[in-house]
């Protein structure tokens, strides 16, 4: 009790991620880092070598006899189903029997006493294929027929047609967004651990334990209570950890049952990024009608994706891509189609922004090309076409936008980055400048949070306070960086009124807290965080009421002070009336529980209210392209985002910047790249290239709208903060189109797909050349 | 005399002698599995990602001196008579936080932490060398280190703050630095080192003259200095290497001579140990320097084995080629010297015979009215490999071009030269229509190849644009910057 005014680590105040030491000492212990029992096997995948073939035989000779190899585990080894498709569709095998549908699919799995054995000996198998054609992209895969991946949706509002026939102008145009994979720095990795009976126990990195517990026991043929799943912390998961571990934890699961030994799998660098899937690839093709001022009279639009060859998540992330074709403008009259195309590849999966950041792209895009076509700076466009009043409130789901601030987000953001000025003196610049040009964008976003799959937006946690007064914290969601821990310890903190150290934070299991959603949909805060408080606050009733009954006080006359309690007149330590209650038998755990109220969503009208509410924030980017490369830089980023009232405003910082890299990343040096056999050869951090320190903008300003709080009782009236802000390194994107387009006197909006590459700049300069 | 059949070092604080260690036991498989000290991560196993960093000291002309290595692609056989640290060893033994460990916690330098040991020991290892850099320095220190979490922001506010945690005098390093360096010297071998089994044999040669009696004896070798190449070998491909000949510890390869007429480097000399020397001699190869792989890489590879391993996308052999460089290769018994280019025989093939090793790299300085240019084009500006790389040197007498060496990488099988734009330019007055026909010229040289780099067209295009840019950026004229600034 160091302070008696405050305590430490209270919500809305800065903490550093309760990890922090643990991170800088390398003592913060991630799965491969647990010691491993004697006698643990490791595990290792054979993979495919075509993108699409029957699979006539498979010889397994030269791999069973190879050194150190213990057993191989085929579709034959699967003591249950052999499916962990995510949704129950059954499109997805832990190993295929009679087909191989893409390029690096796992087909079997070694198990050998060393990682390195079982590596080599993956090597050996002999597959007798028979070869069939093959579809690498939606637009390829349409042609020759393919199937989707699962329902389309259609979001549909007024009448498109009507509303473009009383429109002056029209333009229609198709974009290509690139995927993204998730480069998270730790791979995929399980180590299952065999039990009695049927128990195993499988520590693995995921933001989903809930779902590995359910795929593994389906995969072993045994009821959810014999399996559990530990997760401490992920180094990274950015959605490629949501459904993605469930071959590792099942493989594991099965060779650790199979053999009695505890099994670990971990692909190396290059079978994580070709085994497992990414962000979707997108082919939009766009049909916007607008008046004179640039106001947007109908949209339509048709959004292809990339899904790989099953289902997987691509049914929400596909329907999240048309939530968000609006991104923060009004469409009078708008029809919007999804088209999630199976195709040879991967099966694309989940990654920040679930599929909004591509509708958003295809938003923004439309923007740009409206203030092209009219000769407008695109910010005013941007302003004309912002959700308003009553009348211009509604989204193509037919949600009302009732927490809207940008206007104001916008003005200060373009205030204090001097957007008008600088724009100015860049088209004087380009005028001067022959070789390098420069560009400036400033775009919105905003971002619905919640689940759309409804029954997601549920949460539990459970804590102890043990008879010393310490707190044992544990919830449903996962850390992987994000600082979910530090923050609902916080929240506990706040609510018992004690220092944050007193909290021990414990790894995520499913013995403590069951049926858990996926940290995810940047709701780890939101639910968890009132979970917890939840929880907390039962016991501080049961507190409250032992000090009225035991100090023959009223219930109102007990306050929870920093470190202490007062109960009428007197001031007793925390510890003191913990143990009070505890010898006066008190039950002090608490399980706590939540969920997400008001929200509905009915997919086939495509109607209902699937958001809680808005998270809203706004970039301003200025970049220096070199127009005889196609190499840039950017100049300076200011970024005002939307995050409620923080819980935590450092982390929150954190989250937004790192976002924002990641982002720019995505539409600028990130791409993936296959070759015409399907096989993906941007597989590794050589050869695929995230940003680097020296990629930030030069000058880079990162601030929190501080006077935002959420109009919703959402915990603490903060906002959620892990998805929104990816989309501000759209103002990168926007900013090197217009250096492109400079080069044609801004009359012509550039055709530049993503990621803006050096080459796409580059190629997009020379199709300018001669227009304009 | 007895060869020595251990690997000799130091581990933080203490000694180690391994026997029988395999040619491609790897430093970081050797830490994690071995020794448990799981604070260095895997995150990629070729060098790329920085997770796996740790401080490698070695005697370099008797001094002590430490630099920041990728563990995951150093052989563990390579640190014989080494000083390797890990994160384990920041923190002193009362848990206090090292400078460079309590910068990042204050500034929030970590939000998963799995890269953060990784630039723990990057932002280690500049703060010992420059406790107080610009952004710029410190962005050139972690080139080698990925963050996916924090945007690198926070990071770089840590590391621009070391110093008011501490100074490296007194840090342990500094303040040890005599006694690990008698340490490190009572373990430098007196024989050659012959370790590991028969099909994973490594071999460290006690000086030149046993380099070349062992590739004699062995002459299918895989020689190894850096490992920046063979360690992907080993890690990604696992190829077979075996017998290893390690020859990053020969003292007489790290020679660096300024001459009248000439730059000589050692082949055994790294991008690092030369980079004050080629700085000095070719002010224009400073910046391209700097974009040679990552910190952690150019403190390992050598120009040696880039231009040994024949890439035809290496950086260094177009800039050298376009400078008039000749190779020297020594075996036992006699040496030859021959132009850079005509090295480069075709894809993976170069003029070297069995025996024979790259010994040193000889580059003629500039001469009067010589201009020269490096470029590379790469779809990430640090530590990515080059889509196209070019080296030009024009010389220019009275206002016209008497000489023009032109090297481009990534245009064809080999790193090669653009005979057709040097035959445009020479004997032409220096003007933009010399150029113009060089850049057209260009194209018709080389029918470069796509693929994940970058496409053919993307290629052929820049090729030939990098060609004018060298034209305005020499011209002097009033069309505004020509490139991108640096910093």
């Amino acid at each position: 009790m160091k302070d008696h005014q405050t305590i430490s680590g209270a919500v809305h105040h800065d903490r550093q991620h309760d990890s922090a030491i643990k991170h800088v000492t390398g003592r913060a212990e991630y799965t491969d880092d647990i010691a491993e029992p004697y006698g643990t096997l490791h595990a290792y995948l054979g993979v495919s070598t075509v993108a699409h073939a029957n699979i006539k035989g498979i010889d397994l000779t030269a791999v069973r006899i190879a050194p150190g190899v213990v057993d191989v585990l085929t579709a034959d080894d699967v003591p249950g189903v052999n499916d962990i498709s995510p949704t129950g569709k059954h499109d997805e095998p832990v190993f295929p029997t009679e087909k191989v549908e893409f390029h690096g699919q796992p087909m079997f799995a070694v198990i050998a006493e060393t990682r390195d054995a079982a590596r080599r000996a993956a090597e050996l198998a002999q597959v007798d294929y028979e070869v069939l054609p093959h579809a690498l992209d939606p637009v390829q895969a349409q042609k020759a027929g393919y199937p989707m991946v699962t329902d389309p949706l259609k979001l549909e509002r007024g009448d498109v047609e009507a509303g473009r026939k009383d429109a002056p102008h029209r333009i229609q145009a198709q974009m290509t967004v690139g995927g993204q994979d998730h480069m998270y720095l730790e791979g995929h990795i399980a180590f299952a651990i065999p039990g009695e009976d049927e128990d195993v126990t499988v520590h693995c990195s995921t933001q989903h334990p809930s779902e590995a517990q359910h795929m593994v026991a389906h995969v072993l043929g045994v009821a959810n209570n014999a399996v559990t799943v530990n997760v401490r912390r992920m180094g990274g998961g950015f959605g490629g950890k949501e459904s993605q571990m469930n071959l590792f934890c099942a493989v594991a699961a099965i060779a650790a049952k199979k053999h009695n030994r505890p099994v670990k799998i971990r692909p190396d660098r290059d079978q994580d990024m070709t085994a497992t899937g990414k962000r979707h690839d997108f082919v939009i093709d766009y049909d916007v009608a607008f008046d004179d001022e640039g106001r947007i009279q109908a949209v339509e639009g048709g959004f292809a994706a990339r899904c790989g060859y099953s289902s997987d998540l691509s049914g929400p992330v596909t329907d999240r891509a048309l939530f968000h074709a609006d991104n923060a403008y009004f469409y009078p009259n708008v029809l919007l189609k999804s088209r999630p195309m199976k195709t040879n590849t991967v099966s694309n999966t989940a990654f920040r922004g679930f599929g909004g950041p591509q509708g958003v792209v295809a938003a923004e895009r439309m923007i740009e090309e409206i203030a092209y076509a009219l000769g407008k700076d695109p910010l005013d466009v941007r302003k004309a076409n912002f959700y308003g009043e009553e009348g211009r409130d509604l989204t193509p789901y037919h949600q009302k936008v009732e927490d809207n601030i940008l206007d104001r987000l916008i003005g200060e953001l373009e205030e204090n980055a001097e957007y008008r000025k600088r724009r100015e003196e860049i088209i004087a610049f380009n005028k001067e400048s022959k070789i390098i040009k420069k560009g400036i964008a400033l775009t919105p976003v905003k971002f619905g949070i919640s689940f759309t799959a409804t029954w997601y937006n549920q949460a539990g946690s459970l804590i102890h306070v043990y008879n010393d007064g310490s707190i044992h914290l544990n919830h449903g969601g996962t850390e992987m960086g994000q600082g979910l821990n530090t923050k609902v310890a916080q929240v506990v903190a706040d609510a018992f009124q004690v220092d944050f150290e007193r909290i021990k934070i414990t790894k995520t299991t499913t013995e403590k807290v069951p049926n858990t959603s996926a940290t995810a949909a940047s709701s780890g805060s939101d639910l968890n965080g009132m979970a917890a408080l939840d929880a907390a606050e039962q016991i501080i009733a049961r507190l409250t009421k032992f000090a009225a009954e035991k100090y023959e006080v009223t219930e109102a006359e007990v306050e929870f002070l920093p470190n202490r309690v007062r109960v009428g007149g007197e001031v007793i330590p925390f510890d003191t009336l913990v143990k009070e209650a505890y010898m006066a038998r008190v039950h002090l755990s608490a399980a706590g529980f939540y969920k997400t109220p008001e929200i509905h969503w009915d997919r086939a009208a495509g109607k209902g209210q699937p958001f809680f509410y808005y998270a809203y924030g706004a970039s301003c980017s200025e970049v220096s392209v070199d127009t005889l490369t196609g190499e840039y830089r950017v100049e300076r980023t200011d970024i005002l985002h939307d995050v409620g009232r923080s819980l935590n405003p450092i982390l929150d910082k954190g989250q937004v910047e790192g976002a924002f890299i990641q982002g720019m990343g995505w539409l600028t040096t990130e791409e993936l790249w296959w070759d015409g056999e399907g096989r993906l050869r941007t597989h590794a951090p050589s050869t695929y290239k995230i940003p680097l320190a020296s990629d930030r903008p030069r000058i880079f300003n990162t601030q929190l709208a501080e006077w935002s709080v959420n109009k919703k009782r959402t915990i603490k009236r903060s906002k959620a903060v892990g998805e929104p802000p990816f989309m501000l390194g759209i103002s990168v994107f926007e900013a090197l189109s217009m250096a492109v387009a400079s080069t044609a006197d801004y009359t012509v909006c550039p055709r530049l797909d993503a990621p803006a590459t050096p080459e796409r700049v580059l190629m997009a300069i020379e199709t300018l050349k001669g227009q304009g | 005399m007895e060869h020595q059949h251990d690997i000799r070092f130091l581990l933080n604080g203490r000694e180690h002698s391994v026997k029988d260690v395999k040619a491609t036991t790897t430093l970081l498989d050797f830490l994690r599995l071995e020794q448990r000290l799981t604070g260095t991560k895997e995150g990629c196993a070729e060098g790329d990602c920085g997770a796996c960093t740790v401080l490698v000291g070695r005697l370099h002309n008797s001094a002590l001196r430490y630099e920041a290595v990728n563990a995951c692609i150093r052989f563990l056989a390579s640190l014989n008579g080494c000083h390797v640290v890990t994160v384990e060893h920041l923190s002193g033994p009362n848990g206090r936080l090292h400078p460079v460990q309590q910068a990042m916690v204050e500034y929030h330098g970590s939000q998963c932490g799995f890269c953060t040991p990784g630039f723990v020991m990057s932002l280690y290892a500049l703060w010992m060398e420059n406790p107080q850099p610009t952004e710029a320095q410190v962005e050139t220190a972690v080139q080698g280190n990925l963050c996916r979490c924090t945007g690198y922001e926070p990071i770089v506010k840590a590391a621009l703050a070391v110093n008011q945690y501490g100074t490296p005098a007194n840090d342990y390093l500094t303040t040890e630095r005599n006694s690990l360096t008698a340490k490190l010297k009572a373990i430098q071998p007196e024989t050659r080192v012959v370790t590991g089994p028969e099909d994973d044999r490594a071999i460290l040669p006690l000086d030149a003259a046993d380099l070349a009696d062992v590739l004699a004896e062995n002459p299918k070798a895989t020689i190894v200095a850096g490992s920046t190449d063979v360690g992907l070998w080993v890690t990604k491909f696992m190829k077979p290497i075996s017998p290893v000949v390690f020859v990053a510890h020969l003292e007489e390869l790290k020679a660096v001579e300024l001459t009248d007429e000439a730059l000589i480097i050692g082949a055994g000399v790294t991008y690092t140990e030369s980079e004050d020397a080629i700085r000095d001699a070719f002010p224009h190869l400073g910046d391209y320097w700097d974009r040679i792989a990552g910190w952690q890489v150019r403190n390992m590879g050598t120009i040696g084995g880039n231009i040994a391993n024949g890439s035809p996308i290496g950086d260094t052999p177009p800039v050298l080629i376009s400078l008039g460089a000749e190779v020297t290769l020594q075996k036992k018994g006699g040496s030859r010297t021959l132009p850079l280019e005509d090295f480069f025989i075709d894809y993976g093939k170069q003029d070297r015979e069995p025996g024979d090793f790259v010994a040193s790299i000889r580059i003629p300085l500039r001469r009067d009215g010589q201009i020269d240019a490096a470029y590379k084009i790469s779809k990430r500006r640090d530590e990515d490999i080059s889509s196209v790389a070019a080296g030009v040197s024009v010389t220019v007498a009275d206002g016209v071009i008497t000489s023009a060496r032109i090297a481009f990488g990534g245009m064809a099988a080999t790193p090669k030269r653009a005979a057709g734009a040097e035959a445009a330019l020479v004997g032409q007055p220096w003007g933009e229509a010399a150029f113009d026909a060089a850049a057209e010229a260009v194209k018709q040289d080389f029918t470069p190849l796509s693929d994940w780099r970058a496409s053919a067209e993307y290629r052929a295009l820049s090729a030939s644009n990098l060609l004018r840019r060298f034209y305005l950026e020499n011209e002097g004229g009033t069309a505004g910057a020509v490139r991108l600034a640096v910093a």
